[in-house]
């Protein structure tokens, strides 16, 4: 079967309706089913609405935060109220929307459709992850707005279990409950990469936003337990006064850190893992080239998912950790960071002699690069001992996380949306305005974050709403440039929702890419292959030889 | 909230000490490194993005998807140029986390929104710190309540405070002025105004202000009248009755164990053994030191430690 077998919906004489497989999206269209399915396209579509509106108020909570630095004495908002909007900032964008960001919205969607499956091994598991999702996520939410929360995302003890007065308990409980959510997916995952790869479908013929979806699983399901153990212990202590960290009966509040990092290192993996991988397929498909290097990214993503998991202790490098220990965790650090070079090197060199389309999708991974490395290298100089010691805790760090979290994982989620968008939806959407937000979202990110770098160095210590005056003129532009950013997230849901319905219908490949989900009709069908294909074509097969123009 | 400097805009931060400036070329060759390792593969696609833009006509014979010689080339050779960084940065962080025997001692002790700071002559100030130039000083760091960390941007130097354990950092201040200092790790409400200033003072400034700030005693003093009240003395004189360790000449020593282990007697050492006296004992003694954990203050236990640090050791002459 060929691909244009299936450009039915854009015929001008109707086919004759045996043939028209239902699409996923008018397979039934009652609000009821979205909320019993278990295609994993419409859950796919669930998280996507779902965490985009956990985004939008994470976001609020982030302007309202650049908001109170544009004036030194912190007199916008009180002390309280302002640890409480960056907690709330910090817990919602980490666990209500990067994590689940591109795995559980894009990679639902498209791993079954690129590795020619029907759907995911455990439908059925899947739209439970999504309720244990909600559910999770809307009383955490509920908590941390109603409540309030002021311990940082770090829950660091004993701050988190004697001595804050917010609503600490439900926090917790909402985020050890999350965790479930994601373990039950990266399970999912890996169970359906392994077993319902099609015909033909080698593991080196996989697409690699499916290998860098299958590193993320394997971190989310073996990390993600220790933070579920790190988090009901302190419950426990704050709860029933069960002595764990507490160094008054015994306990280490240094315990805590350790437990904490195991986790929430590898988890920042989770968040770019995927994001590379949506890299490698936009990279290729707008280079019209086969891809450089693929063995090299693909173990690279597991290089990354392993290495990922002994580097914790360059987050305590001065909290009186041996300094032996921590040349180690240096060392480490250093090498986790091979791999990713080697993607944007590889990426580099796919882009060289292409046929290079510079439509939004490609735009926001040309920005991706540029962003990604200067938050990578950056962190290599925080991974450097001494030089830690100084930007440690200050906007130096705030600045980095941003650049790896928003500026790979937010731009990665972003560039893939505009991609997949015909294919989810299977409209157009504008691509002058799309390339217009692409460039918003860099102008904006850079001068959002790049004063936050001068800043640290300067040594503005992260978590102040009162710092010294000195620091205001580049608090004031790291806020207008938020204001540049919020445009940017503002004209994508615009516009993205207006070509649901008037967007241009896109056919099954707008794209001219390569890859099994590119060969059935946009919006796909709802068990996605009528047959399942036979792979006999290794992947990106693009023509080697571009004949002249 | 009186935050230096008091100009309206800065764009290098101060330097107090000789690594201070140290630790500034590493960031500036870390920069320029960093520029090296970036530009090219921003002016690499950029000239590809418009070479090699669809529809214009340009070579683009021999195309490779693969070439193992190139890879492990931009594999292993930024990775070798970046673990200079790695030991140079490495070699500091060694120095600074291995303070000078003979460096001058000042306690810290974080609390729920403020440092205290105790000399060595029992004058005590509250977030501001006074220090004497070109002297190496080591601050021994103590939590009350959470865990705080102790920030100087001008030292380029920080270390946290953990409570239940003394931490320490160590720095030679070499130029006088006046600097910020900070808490760093979120402590609650008032973190950010958990500041205050390090005062860099000339030798004689330090001594004037040194008796101006008054003190009734030095802290070794009251650590020996806390020593008495809290009824150390009844065992760890030479005369007791119980069989206890000598604690003259103690400090800095290696004490042997009594599962076959040594432990050097450090700040930190005596801490824990105070609070936790069957974790380590000492060979050929029995474990029948009660635990004082939950009744001597952090305040106390400073003044205590500074109290068995003045009854000498390896690195003063008793």
């Amino acid at each position: 079967m060929t691909p244009s077998d299936y450009v039915l919906r854009d015929l001008e004489v109707p086919p004759p309706v045996i043939d028209v497989p239902d699409d996923y999206l008018h397979a039934d269209q009652s609000l009821w089913s979205w909320f019993v399915t278990t295609d994993h396209k419409r859950i796919g579509i669930l998280y996507l609405v779902s965490i985009t509106g956990f985004f939008i108020l994470g976001s609020i909570a982030a302007g309202l935060v650049r908001l109170s630095l544009v004036v030194p004495d912190g007199e916008i908002f009180t002390n309280d109220v302002y640890n409480r909007l960056f907690t709330l900032h910090g817990v919602i964008m980490v666990w209500f929307f990067l994590v689940p960001s591109i795995p559980n919205t894009l990679g639902n969607f498209l791993l079954p459709l690129m590795i020619g499956a029907k759907d995911l091994a455990f439908p059925r598991l899947n739209l439970l992850s999504w309720y244990i999702f909600m559910g999770a996520s809307l009383f955490t939410v509920f908590v941390m707005v109603w409540g309030g929360v002021d311990t940082g995302w770090t829950f660091y003890t004993p701050l988190s279990t004697q001595y804050s007065n917010g609503w600490v308990l439900a926090a917790v409980f909402g985020v050890i409950m999350v965790g479930f959510s994601s373990i039950l997916t990266g399970l999912n995952f890996v169970v359906t990469t392994h077993k319902l790869r099609a015909p033909g479908m080698t593991w080196f013929r996989l697409p690699l936003f499916v290998w860098g979806n299958y590193a993320t699983s394997l971190i989310l399901v073996l990390a993600t337990p220790v933070l579920t153990i790190a988090m009901i212990l302190l419950f426990v202590e704050r709860a029933f006064g069960l002595a764990i960290f507490d160094p008054d009966h015994g306990g280490d509040p240094v315990l805590f850190q350790h437990l904490f990092w195991f986790y929430s290192h590898p988890v920042v993996y989770v968040m770019v893992l995927p994001g590379m991988g949506v890299m490698s397929e936009l990279v290729t498909a707008f280079a019209y080239k086969k891809i450089f290097g693929y063995k090299f990214i693909a173990f690279s993503s597991l290089g990354i998912a392993a290495i990922g998991f002994f580097v914790w202790g360059h987050h305590m490098f001065y909290n009186g950790e041996s300094p032996y220990a921590g040349l180690t965790f240096s060392l480490m650090s250093f090498i986790v960071a091979v791999p990713s070079a080697i993607k944007v090197y590889n990426w580099a060199a796919t882009i060289y002699k292409g046929e290079i389309r510079l439509d939004t999708p490609m735009l926001y991974a040309m920005g991706w690069i540029g962003l990604f490395v200067i938050g990578g290298v950056t962190g290599l100089m925080l991974a450097s001992t001494a030089l830690d010691g100084h930007v440690h805790d200050t906007y130096f760090v705030v600045a980095h996380f941003h650049y790896i979290m928003v500026g790979a994982t937010v731009v990665a989620f972003l560039g893939g949306i505009h991609f997949w968008w015909p294919k989810i939806t299977g409209r157009m959407y504008s691509e002058p305005w799309g390339r217009v937000s692409a460039l918003l979202m860099f102008i904006g990110f850079n001068m959002t974050f790049l004063p936050q770098y001068v800043l640290g160095y300067l040594g503005m210590p992260r978590r102040y709403h009162v710092y010294p005056p000195a620091f205001q003129p580049l608090n004031v532009l790291s806020s207008a440039g938020a204001v540049v950013l919020a445009a940017a997230y503002i004209f994508p849901m615009v516009y993205l929702i207006y070509s649901l319905w008037y967007g241009e219908r896109a056919g099954p490949n707008p794209w001219e890419a390569k890859g099994l989900e590119w060969t059935v009709p946009s919006p796909p069908p709802k068990h996605n292959f009528e047959t399942i294909p036979t792979v006999d074509f290794e992947p990106y097969d693009y023509p080697n030889v571009i004949p002249e123009a | 909230m009186h935050f230096l400097p008091h100009y309206p805009a800065q764009l290098w931060p101060p330097a107090a000490s000789a690594m201070a400036g140290e630790i500034d070329t590493i960031f500036a060759v870390w920069c320029v490194v960093l520029f090296m390792l970036v530009a090219p593969v921003f002016v690499f696609m950029a000239y590809c993005a418009v070479k090699y833009r669809a529809g214009r006509p340009a070579d683009r014979e021999h195309r490779e998807a693969r070439n193992i010689r190139i890879e492990m080339t931009w594999m292993i050779v930024p990775f070798l140029i970046t673990l200079v960084f790695f030991f140079w940065a490495g070699t500091i962080y060694l120095q600074e986390n291995n303070p000078p025997p003979n460096a001058m001692e000042i306690t810290a002790l974080g609390r729920q929104w403020m440092w205290k700071f105790q000399h060595p002559g029992g004058q005590a100030e509250i977030n501001d710190l006074h220090v004497p130039v070109g002297v190496p000083i080591r601050v021994n760091i103590e939590s009350q309540d959470v865990v705080h960390s102790l920030y100087i941007p001008a030292l380029r130097l920080q270390e946290e405070a953990v409570p239940g354990r003394t931490t320490e950092l160590w720095f030679k201040a070499d130029r006088t002025g006046a600097y910020n200092l900070y808490c760093s790790e979120l402590c609650g409400a008032d973190h950010a105004l958990m500041a205050g200033t390090l005062y860099v003072m000339s030798a004689s400034g330090y001594q004037n202000w040194l008796k101006q700030a008054g003190a009734t005693q030095t802290l070794a003093a009251a650590g020996k009248q806390l020593f008495d009240s809290y009824g150390c003395s009844g065992c760890h004189t030479p005369n007791s009755t119980v069989r206890a360790p000598s604690l003259a000449g103690l400090y800095g020593q290696v004490v042997p164990l009594q599962d076959g282990t040594t432990v050097v007697a450090t700040d930190a050492y005596i801490r824990d053994s105070i609070l936790e006296p069957k974790k380590q004992v000492v060979a050929g003694f029995k474990p029948v030191m009660p635990s004082f954990a939950g009744t001597i203050p952090d305040e106390d236990m400073q003044k205590i430690v500074a109290y068995v640090e003045s009854l000498g050791g390896s690195q003063q002459t008793p």
